[in-house]
């Protein structure tokens, strides 16, 4: 047994903070590394110590095992915690911090490479009389994706099949395969993200399973052989693999279902000696039978539910594994309390297919409330970067019944307040309120069926954004008459001859907002939205940062924030980001026609064309990566490149020109 | 320990019942006037203008101002009741360009092609003598066809001023701007010629001293337009223009630019004040507002729905209670006042105004004058008390008070009543009128009455006999001319006031006079020591 006094958080954001909550609470000194671009993220002002990895990119920072044993060395830390993702399931890594003398929070580098590889983790599992799917290994070759096992795949596995990478996980190198002739191309794009986001590029096919749930069970492990559950999570809402909201217990796991459940996930733990905190992920069908999917040795995203409705501390507890003692036997027998919701907000764009958005937070805050806990990792002002995975907080809540948790949690992402980057809450807050959650039927490709912006639109009141355009002109007038050096004290836009209205243009989601307002001593009046007029509105209370109307008889309080050129609306109605459109057109043409920007930052993974090249309309002219998601920038017409601004490996800003295209005249 | 003024006015009374009426009324006559002013050319012309791609006089001078900053617009219904269009054909006032206060001209390019008249011309100057007294940036947004020919010989002669202002507010280091938007030929092309700072607006502007007809006649030279005087070659070859504008919009980019680059400080004090609003609402200045003009107004009860807080020290309360003085502020700018209570002004009055205007002198304080008077008092008592002498005191006071006047007729005007509460003819820095004032050398029944009189007298000196039916005919007539003529409408139509202005709007418009005439220095006359009269 060797206690731990000094541990190094080898990861960062929500996750990191975290960890660190649980270490200080044992007076355990945390260590924090931290890569230029999080250098004043909370994360690292919570540590007792923090050391610098120089750079910004993951595989020059978070990914760096030896600087992050270095940094133990230097710190004197006795411990690593590796969070997830990053090195949390890389067993070389766990191998260099025992070669280091460091205690590795996390289970034997042997468990960690047996089920690293889904192939072989799956050998494992059926060995261990756990149900696995079929399967076939396709590799990394490209000749592989040039002339894929069709044949063999539709006897051995059988058409749908899912395309998956071999290595790693979270959705990265999936592809869903209907028709034998979609195998090829498939693989190839499967084999490319596995490469690039895992280093090895094989993958394999195994059956797909329709409408299928994801349940996973908690386990635990420790020194001494045991192993045991904590019940499952459901982690069904998901989209494009990547699960959105969590919870447990999940609503279609019946007692005699979870026993078994809990049977093949100890099982699997005792299959590999399983030490320390681990996820068992299992796929369930319409009929309720279930697979074995994967097993995700450390800590996972959505921890919190167990945590909740056991109401033990997996951190605590992987510490105390991680020291060498044996589990308490607080974790025996475990019942689930109530139920516990996390819904994931991340800094995205989902009308424009879940982009990761990037920018500064010029406001941020999730109503405390009793049964709601929030996990963190931003702060207003901190800057969301390209670099990592768009992850701002998890909001759990946490109530008797599924139906009250359900409430609980719609109501704080509705009262969360982020400014200066689009996230996912407004789909979330959609899919929390929709019956198909609240009766618990949704699936894995409930968010393929059904489109999240029709979602969102459906959620949502048909003048909302109308509406918040008059609040953004009410408030931006006001805050332009609070900072007016002349005549502050007349009143706003007063005339004593009017001949037309005040007017402020927005856009707002692709769409163009012109608003126009006159005060008269009667109070507000001809308040238009491109040039359609409201019924009553009764002008309560206008400052620049909160606006008090009542439009049509119903009053609401609007918050107003404003930031990088934005002013952000937030009502009970719902939140617009609204960017006003100049006043006067600067008159040189900035941008040349014909040029194709970046929809999103990101890394240069290919670029198709060469300047002289003759481009047919949709034929590739760059690819991006960005977080875990590829985008194929296309010609938007057939024409010839004239010019080419970037290059492979290059890091690009959203709106960076990529290239020139010159439209055929035709 | 600053006074906090109370009201007593019973408002639901038939008289202010009345006022209301009136007020309201005439209000509406106001409204309806300013909307012919806006309407300009009218319906035709401004669709023309519009299909042009062009915007109207006051759509240019609402992209120009600072957005959601007040505009007081000056002398809107000049040229009303003539056979001028109301407005004069050119829009006037003060406005908010970039953080500057500046004095705004435009040429309403619908009327008549925005072509000069005698009224245009007077709007004309009394803006640019307004933005000299004040020290206020002009702009001018210029297109105007020069001339109306048929009223040449009004126009000529005194027509030279303008340049000769533009000139003069250059050398006092007054900015001046000149945004061409369309033609500006002949003389008016030294609208930009002789503006600081010069932009043309591409295949708009025209500036020349002659356009192609005219050259052709003098010269025989066929010349084309854009060479003569377009935006591309006055910025190019002849040096006369400055910038040049892609289009109008950016041509009021520009300007607005142009304006941020003086760095412009204002020579007087900010606000030193609490700003707050009054205690009472300035919608009841309506049911005060005097429709009868026999009929004394407390001034105080205006004051209480016009200065800050309803703050009011009043100054030598107890005598000479026909006026009332004392210090008060709007929007934080302190303020002497001196407004009539009760019409008449004996020398009682005549010495505490003389007194208080020589005070507000002493502290460099401006002053606001409420003008209610139906002049000084007359008779045996008061001429051999020496009147003239009281009125002459408060006279000479008035004319050689240096801080700045601003002066508001709320009711009557008559007499040297209105040459001692700072008529126009004193060069208050702004005079406004509410709609039912009444400026004459008196009254219309009065003035009627004194020629029947005086008729009478001639009459009986020659030994004519007197025709009784035919003087009541006389009176009658010139009763109905000299009221029409007393009339607000025909007073500001002549310039002689910078417009009417709804009471409710008072002290707003006394904000923003006030700041403006602390862009210049605010300093009152020095030399002797306050006289006790």
């Amino acid at each position: 047994m060797r206690s731990i006094s000094k541990l190094l958080i080898a990861n960062r954001g929500e996750i990191a903070a975290r960890i660190m909550r649980t270490a200080k609470a044992m007076d355990i000194i945390c260590v924090a590394v931290y890569s230029d671009a999080d250098s004043d993220a909370p994360f690292v002002r919570l540590a007792d110590e923090a050391v610098r990895l120089p750079g910004s990119a993951p595989t020059e920072t978070y990914l760096r095992s030896e600087r992050i044993i270095d940094a133990a060395r230097l710190t004197d830390a006795d411990a690593i915690h590796p969070g997830y993702g990053f090195l949390a399931e890389n067993a070389k890594f766990a191998r260099a911090c025992a070669d280091a003398g460091l205690i590795f929070v996390g289970p034997s580098a042997h468990a960690i490479e047996t089920m690293g590889t889904k192939i072989a983790a799956k050998q494992a599992m059926a060995a261990a009389g756990v149900p696995v799917l079929p399967h076939i290994e396709i590799g990394c070759a490209a000749e592989a994706a040039a002339t894929p096992p069709t044949a063999l795949v539709n006897r051995d596995v059988g058409f749908p099949v899912l395309v998956k990478a071999a290595f790693g996980g979270g959705g990265r190198g999936m592809r869903l395969v209907r028709e034998a002739a979609e195998l090829g191309s498939a693989v190839a794009a499967a084999q490319r993200e596995a490469a690039s986001s895992f280093g090895d590029g094989t993958v394999f096919a195994e059956r797909y399973v329709e409408r299928p749930r994801h349940v996973e069970v908690q386990i635990l492990g420790d020194a001494f052989g045991k192993v045991v559950e904590l019940g499952e999570r459901d982690c069904s809402v998901q989209r494009r693999y990547q699960k959105l909201i969590e919870e447990s217990p999940s609503p279609i796991v019946d007692p005699p279902l979870r026993e078994r459940l809990g049977g093949a996930a100890v099982a699997a733990g005792r299959a590999v000696d399983y030490v320390g905190a681990g996820t068992v992920e299992f796929v369930v069908d319409r009929d309720g039978r279930f697979f074995f999917l994967e097993m995700n040795t450390r800590l996972q995203v959505e921890h919190p539910v167990t945590e909740l409705v056991t109401g033990l501390d997996l951190v605590w507890l992987q510490l105390q594994v991680a020291e060498g003692r044996p589990l308490p036997p607080e974790v025996d027998g475990v019942q689930l309390r109530g139920h516990a919701i996390e819904a994931r907000l991340y800094a995205e764009d989902v009308a424009a297919g879940f982009l990761p958005a990037t920018g500064v937070l010029h406001g941020f805050s999730v109503p405390e409330s009793p049964g709601v806990r929030v996990d963190s990792g931003v702060a207003v002002g901190s800057r969301v970067s390209s670099h990592y995975d768009s992850l701002l907080a998890k909001v759990i809540a946490h109530a008797s019944s599924r139906e009250e948790a359900c409430r609980l949690l719609a109501r704080a992402l509705s009262d969360t307040y982020v400014h200066g980057v689009a996230t996912n809450r407004d789909l979330l807050v959609a899919l929390l309120r929709s019956p198909d959650y609240r009766t618990g039927d949704v699936d894995v490709d409930y968010l393929a069926r059904h489109d999240p912006v029709e979602l969102m639109r459906a959620a949502r009141a048909p003048d909302v954004d109308r509406i918040h355009a008059l609040v953004a002109a009410l408030a931006d007038q006001a805050e332009r008459r609070q900072h007016a050096r002349v005549l502050a004290a007349a009143p706003s836009g007063w005339r004593n001859v009017s001949s037309e209205p005040q007017w402020t243009t927005y856009s707002a989601g692709g769409a163009a907002y012109h608003v126009g307002y006159r005060f008269t001593r009667a109070g507000l009046e001809a308040a238009t939205v491109n040039q359609e007029s409201f019924g009553d509105v009764e002008m309560i209370h206008v400052a620049s940062d909160v606006v008090d109307l009542a439009v049509d008889g119903v009053r609401r309080m609007f918050r107003i924030g404003r930031g990088g050129g934005s002013t952000q609306v937030h009502s009970s109605l719902g939140a617009t980001t609204f960017v006003e459109l100049p006043r006067f057109a600067e008159p040189e043409v900035l941008s040349v026609a014909g040029s194709l920007v970046a929809p999103m930052p990101g890394t240069v993974v290919r670029v198709d064309v060469r300047p002289g090249d003759d481009v047919q309309l949709g034929a590739p002219v760059v690819v991006l990566e960005a977080m875990k998601m590829q985008h194929t920038v296309v010609a938007p017409a057939d024409g010839t490149v004239t010019g080419v601004g970037v290059e492979a490996g290059q890091t690009v800003d959203a709106g960076a020109v990529l290239a020139v295209v010159e439209y055929s005249s035709s | 320990m600053t006074s906090v003024l109370r009201s007593s006015a019973n408002l639901t009374g038939e008289a202010c019942v009345r006022n209301r009426a009136a007020q309201l009324g005439l209000l509406a006559e106001l409204d309806n006037q300013q909307a012919l002013a806006i309407a300009g050319g009218g319906q035709n012309y401004t669709d023309r203008h519009h299909a042009r791609g062009r915007l109207l006089a006051r759509e240019r001078i609402e992209l120009l101002l600072d957005r959601d900053s007040p505009f007081l617009e000056l002398s809107s219904l000049a040229a009303w009741g003539t056979e001028f269009t109301v407005g004069a054909g050119i829009v006037t006032g003060i406005g908010v360009v970039s953080d500057v206060e500046c004095v705004v001209v435009a040429n309403d390019p619908t009327v008549r092609g925005g072509s000069v008249n005698p009224y245009t011309l007077r709007k004309n100057l009394r803006a640019l003598e307004i933005a000299k007294c004040n020290r206020l940036p002009v702009v001018n947004l210029v297109e105007s066809g020069g001339a109306d020919l048929p009223t040449q010989a009004e126009l000529f002669i005194p027509g030279g001023r303008v340049f000769r202002d533009l000139a003069e507010l250059s050398a006092l280091g007054i900015p001046t701007i000149a945004l061409v938007f369309g033609p500006s030929a002949a003389g008016g092309a030294y609208v930009p010629g002789l503006c600081d700072h010069a932009v043309l607006v591409d295949r708009q502007a025209a500036v020349y001293l002659g356009g192609a007809p005219l050259v052709k006649m003098a010269t025989g030279e066929d010349a084309e337009d854009e060479a003569l005087g377009g935006a591309d070659m006055h910025t190019r070859i002849s040096g006369v223009a400055d910038y040049f504008a892609v289009d109008e919009k950016d041509a009021i980019r520009l300007g607005r630019q142009i304006v941020s680059d003086f760095h412009w400080r204002k020579l007087g004090p900010g606000p030193s004040r609490p700003a707050d609003d009054p205690l009472f609402d300035a919608e009841e200045l309506l049911d005060l507002a005097p429709t009868d003009l026999r009929v004394p107004v407390d001034p105080r009860e205006i004051l209480a729905r016009v200065v800050d807080g309803s703050r009011f020290d009043e100054y030598k309360a107890r005598y000479g209670t026909s006026v009332v003085t004392g210090w008060a502020s709007v929007h934080g700018f302190p303020i002497g006042i001196v407004a009539n209570a009760r019409g008449v002004l004996f020398s009682e009055e005549a010495q505490k105004a003389t007194e208080f205007i020589l005070l507000a002198n002493q502290i460099d304080t401006p002053l606001v004058f409420l003008q209610n008077t139906t002049g000084y008092m007359v008779g045996t008592e008061y001429e051999q008390r020496g009147m003239i002498k009281d009125g002459a005191k408060m006279i000479n006071a008035v004319t050689n008070s240096t801080v700045p006047h601003i002066t508001i007729t709320i009711g009557a005007s008559f007499g040297a009543g209105n040459y001692g509460m700072s008529g126009r003819a004193y060069d208050p820095r702004f005079v406004f009128a509410w709609p039912g004032a009444k400026l004459a050398v008196m009254g219309a029944a009065q003035l009627a009455g004194v020629l029947s009189i005086v008729g009478q007298q001639a009459a009986m000196a020659a030994g004519r006999p007197f025709d009784e039916e035919a003087d009541q005919r006389r009176r009658a007539a010139i009763e109905t001319q000299i009221e029409a003529e007393s009339h607000s409408f025909f007073v500001t139509a002549r310039l002689y006031d910078d417009g009417i202005i709804d009471p409710r709007d008072t002290r707003t418009v006394l904000g923003l006079a006030l700041s403006a005439a602390h862009s210049q220095v605010v300093e009152g006359r020095r030399g002797y020591g306050v006289f006790r009269m």
